[in-house]
């Protein structure tokens, strides 16, 4: 669940990575360092291999066993019965990335700018509990929440699309004030200062300087936002209760309920596709935009 | 004053669901009701007794045990090498080690499974574990990264120069001073392990599934606050555990929020 921050925060590293006295170029000493890390990454990379490869086999249907190339399994994925899961994914994506970012602005500004130590920590405390609580246990009590139990809601939000976006905006919460009061506490408070010696209001000062200086980590924000909730999995699984269904749920009822393992893997390359196209936007445009 | 009143509410919004889930848990019935009519332990005594809850947290403990102590040397390797030998383009190898971080559970999942059929490891913890060193390995080499960046040379080559030989200098001066890193890295580790869902899902079986997979099997089978309790617990443990890493590691500075000017 953490993944999306530390994918953030990956560009970071690397783009500061200092380079001390060692030569460049490694050698061996560096080489057989990385060795084990690297042998590691190359399991992955035959695990994702593997997975790319049978999206382009022929699902024999009752059976693990595969049969020659062809498309047709993404040619499902534009299928009407699935494109329907494509578009519900795309329309819950967009508005929960929109609501996040209203919702964690406030925080995040709080959270950058409060002068109490005090406050700061308990505010990234309660912020980061939910970012390591894990998926099962917050999308659980969002069950419990949504259900009819506690509260009599006037509309029917559990196994709706409401609930799971409740949820999912919910869940992007702690990722998004992360990465935007990263970016608030980077901002210079003299410019602030400066604006407010002139005469702006607070309002003003934050609508005309704060704002506009923050904008790398509301790109950032929103596009790792948007790329994590695409491939969601537990909450439109457990809040949606099999009438609401993301992609990530398609691969799952493919793979594990159908066995069509060829199917699924075209649904997961199509997944694996968009949130890596979102997260190289994201580097460039922080290239584009850092100081 | 209107911020403040904003942030409170947005706070609410962020800790209610776990408040729900703690006062369920001391609901003295099955079917939940609010207020509730008394407090009772009854499910947690459940939680700790279901046998397949018990499987699955000794499956917890041995997956998360050595897929921790797997990615941690794994992964101080590479930090020490990405940041004092860096290679030619350390951007594009830092990406390439971080990069589970951001492949969709799904995704990784599924590719996982395909490899672990296709090697006949199908009822096999090997795959489970492997998964697990590819999915925390990120955050080990994240935390130590920076430790190692902080960390001034000139104290190793004073060691050496000293006549420690390097296996020495690294044992006495290097290991130590980056002590805070290791502990970083450690108990980010053990959170994504223990927490792992998704891929865990693609890659056990009812006999090798960890608890957030016997959690997800319960909720969707059970309604009673069984999973509460159970939930609860997890919850508990989680406080401790960031309060125990803001006190150590003063996690703003972790996460570069606040002041620097």
């Amino acid at each position: 669940m953490a993944r999306a921050h530390g994918a953030a925060a990956a560009a970071e590293v690397s783009a500061g990575a200092p380079a001390p006295a060692a030569r460049a170029g490694g050698g061996a000493a560096g080489l057989a360092l990385l060795g084990p890390a690297l042998l590691t990454m190359a399991i992955f990379a035959v695990a994702l291999g593997s997975l790319l490869q049978l999206s382009f086999r022929e699902f024999i249907p009752g059976s693990l066993r595969t049969g020659g190339l062809t498309v047709r399994n993404f040619q499902a994925v534009l299928a009407p019965q699935y494109l329907r899961y494509i578009a519900d994914t795309i329309v819950l994506s967009a508005l929960t990335t929109v609501l996040t970012l209203l919702a964690a602005y406030p925080v995040a500004y709080t959270l950058a700018r409060t002068r109490s130590a005090r406050v700061r920590s308990l505010l990234l405390v309660l912020t980061l509990a939910p970012f390591f609580t894990g998926a099962i246990v917050r999308t659980y009590a969002w069950m419990l929440v949504l259900g009819s139990s506690f509260v009599r809601w006037p509309v029917k939000l559990l196994f709706e699309p409401q609930g799971v976006l409740i949820g999912l905006v919910h869940f992007s919460m702690p990722t998004m004030i992360l990465i935007l009061a990263a970016a608030i506490s980077h901002i210079d408070a003299t410019y602030e200062r400066a604006a407010a010696s002139l005469g702006a209001r607070p309002w003003r000062v934050f609508w005309r300087v704060t704002l506009p200086l923050s904008v790398p980590g509301i790109v950032s924000g929103t596009l790792v936002v948007f790329a994590w909730t695409f491939s969601a999995f537990p909450t439109p699984e457990l809040l949606g209760g099999g009438r609401v269904k993301m992609i990530a749920n398609v691969v799952k009822d493919l793979a594990l309920d159908a066995f069509n393992w060829p199917g699924s893997a075209a649904f997961a390359v199509v997944a694996l596709t968009v949130t890596f196209a979102l997260l190289a936007l994201t580097a460039r445009a922080l290239g584009r935009t850092a100081p | 004053m209107i911020l403040r009143l904003v942030v409170l509410g947005l706070v609410a919004f962020m800790t209610l669901p776990t408040a729900v889930v703690v006062v369920a848990s001391f609901n003295p019935t099955a079917i939940l009701a609010f207020p509730p009519e008394g407090l009772s332990l009854r499910w947690y005594e459940n939680a700790l007794t279901y046998p397949q809850f018990r499987r699955a947290a000794v499956n917890s403990l041995v997956v998360t045990t050595v897929a921790a102590a797997l990615a941690l040397p794994v992964g101080t390797a590479a930090a020490l090498a990405l940041v004092r030998y860096p290679p030619r383009a350390p951007g594009l190898w830092t990406a390439l080690l971080l990069s589970p971080l951001v492949v969709p559970g799904v995704a990784a999942g599924l590719g996982f499974l395909i490899l672990a059929a296709g090697l006949g490891l199908l009822t096999s913890r090997v795959v489970l574990v492997v998964a697990h060193v590819v999915l925390v390995l990120p955050f080990v080499i994240r935390s130590v990264m920076v430790s190692v960046a902080n960390l001034d040379p000139a104290l190793e080559r004073a060691a050496a120069s000293l006549g420690a030989r390097p296996w020495r200098v690294f044992r006495r001066v290097t290991l130590p001073l980056l002590r805070p890193g290791l502990f970083a890295a450690a108990l980010f580790a053990v959170i994504v392990s223990v927490n792992e869902f998704v891929v865990s899902l693609f890659v056990s079986t009812r006999v090798t599934e960890i608890l957030p997979v016997a959690m997800f099997t319960y909720v969707v089978n059970y309604t009673d606050p069984t999973m509460a309790a159970l939930s609860t617990l997890f919850i508990a443990a989680t406080f401790v555990a960031v309060f125990a890493a803001d006190r150590v590691l003063h996690l703003a500075r972790v996460f570069q929020i606040g002041d620097h000017h």
